[in-house]
């Protein structure tokens, strides 16, 4: 761990043993359970898939499919589908009673993602200090929780589309429901490939998902950067 | 940095004794005669490594949690949403597991149904028996569990009617059936006499056609197609959990929508 405290500014020099890590315990494996069901969710939601193109003429491959068919992967996703909740609901509760969500995540301002766009286009990628989002990091992750919740609520509608028939018409019906699940697929699948390539490219982040990353300073004297 | 496999204190030197034979029985033969079979299981057709015996067993233990929660979500009072005459697609889907060209039409006047079980009248039932019953008709969507779905219009007995008719024990738990392509199926009793559970002799105004499960087939619509089968022969209640034919290669039973 002592390497990942060298340059980073925010982060006390002393040791701090009161002071929180990065990323909390519960955090990271909320983090990691997250991880496994959600490929576990995707991989098998290829399979039933499938069974019944959507788009027509595209299929994904036997290798990147969870269950050997459409059975098989029914009950991965069924199965799997109990811990995505219950897992999910775990970090919402303590992404809000935590306070992290507000500390991470606002506020977002558009002319800080349009700098942090067009930072990025000129290759400009600032990670010296991991403690803090920047203004497109924020946006994403805000869009993946979001997508992760909206894939609940269309899997619920297409799992009971009778005894939940009033989501089903708000949504636009049992197909479009079907095509919003799929949608909140390709959105969370888009933030994976992001999201990974990123950790691997700055693999202090990643370090800090398993470690818990740099100790942070009492929220009470937090500094400029940091809206408490 | 020191490596997160290293322990953090050295292992008691007892321990280390006591596994000494068993280190020493570890062979480089054993290890690569090992390694081969393992090649070997691989090629094994009937042998499927990628789903172990106790992933499947632990899935389906879900499965059989979810048929739970399933039917603690099953509300016997709400309906289907049903829709206009004119929405019903003509003919219907035909699904089964087997090809259109493969299905063996029933003949109607010899065609007669067993009844059996937990029920006080065995009699068997021919077609103007059933269509000397009061008729439903409805229409409602078909949802299948790969996610087609379609609109169709059917007309027959309720099955509630059809139990009490019988004399069927309400209070048992599955209403099983046999069919003429054997496509074994089963539902549990609440669906069974839900209102929208029928024996269907019709669709759309007319007599079922061959494909379709002439002379008649269940049609419900608070379960997935694969609860619907066509041609049937014979019904039963039942207190034994009677599974049925995709059940046995691993769908979920319950299948409720």
């Amino acid at each position: 761990m002592r390497h990942v405290k060298t340059g980073t500014p925010v982060v006390e020099t002393s040791s701090a043993p009161a002071g929180r890590h990065l990323h909390p315990w519960p955090l990271r494996i909320m983090h990691w359970v997250n991880a496994a069901v959600m490929l576990i969710m995707i991989t098998s939601g290829w399979g039933i898939y499938d069974d019944d193109v959507i788009i027509r003429g595209f299929h994904f491959s036997p290798f990147w499919r969870l269950g050997d068919w459409a059975a098989w992967s029914l009950n991965w996703h069924f199965a799997g589908m109990w811990f995505l909740v219950i897992n999910g609901l775990a970090y919402l509760v303590y992404g809000f009673a935590s306070g992290r969500f507000r500390e991470k995540l606002l506020p977002i301002r558009p002319a800080e993602v349009l700098q942090t766009v067009i930072d990025t286009l000129h290759l400009k990628i600032a990670h010296e200090d991991i403690t803090v989002y920047n203004a497109v990091q924020k946006l994403l992750y805000i869009i993946v929780i979001l997508a992760g919740i909206s894939q609940v609520i269309t899997g619920v509608a297409i799992w009971k589309p009778l005894q939940f028939s009033g989501l089903v018409s708000l949504l636009g019906g049992f197909q479009t429901a079907r095509v919003l699940h799929f949608a909140g697929m390709a959105v969370i699948v888009g933030f994976i490939i992001v999201h990974v390539a990123l950790a691997l490219l700055v693999p202090k982040t990643l370090w800090a998902m398993i470690a818990g990353g740099p100790r942070l300073k009492p929220r009470g004297r937090a500094k400029e950067g940091h809206p408490a | 940095m020191r490596s997160p496999f290293r322990p953090d204190f050295p292992p008691d030197p007892a321990i280390l004794d006591d596994h000494k034979p068993l280190i020493r029985s570890l062979e480089r033969r054993g290890l690569i005669r090992g390694g081969l079979s393992l090649g070997a299981l691989v090629m094994l057709t009937g042998c499927d490594v990628r789903r172990p015996e106790a992933i499947e067993s632990a899935l389906l233990a879900i499965s059989r949690l979810n048929d739970g929660v399933q039917a603690l979500l099953f509300d016997p009072k709400k309906l289907a949403p049903t829709y206009p005459d004119s929405m019903i697609l003509r003919p219907p889907k035909f699904n089964a597991y087997y090809d259109v060209m493969d299905v063996k039409p029933v003949n109607g006047t010899a065609w007669r149904l067993e009844v059996s079980g937990l029920v006080a009248d065995k009699r068997a039932w021919t077609v103007s028996d059933l269509q000397a019953l009061p008729q439903t008709s409805m229409v409602i969507k078909h949802i299948c569990v790969e996610g087609w779905s379609y609109i169709g219009g059917w007309t027959g007995v309720a099955l509630r009617l059809f139990l009490e008719r019988v004399g069927a024990d309400l209070r048992a738990k599955y209403v099983a059936f046999k069919t003429a392509d054997n496509y074994p199926s089963s539902i549990d009793m609440a669906s069974a006499l839900h209102p929208q559970t029928l024996l269907a002799l019709e669709y759309g105004g007319e007599t079922l056609a061959d494909p379709f499960g002439f002379p008649m087939r269940l049609r419900t619509a608070v379960k997935l197609g694969y609860k619907n089968p066509k041609w049937v022969t014979a019904i039963e209640v039942t207190n034994d959990y009677p599974g049925g034919y995709w059940e046995s290669l691993g769908f979920p039973w319950f299948a409720g929508i």
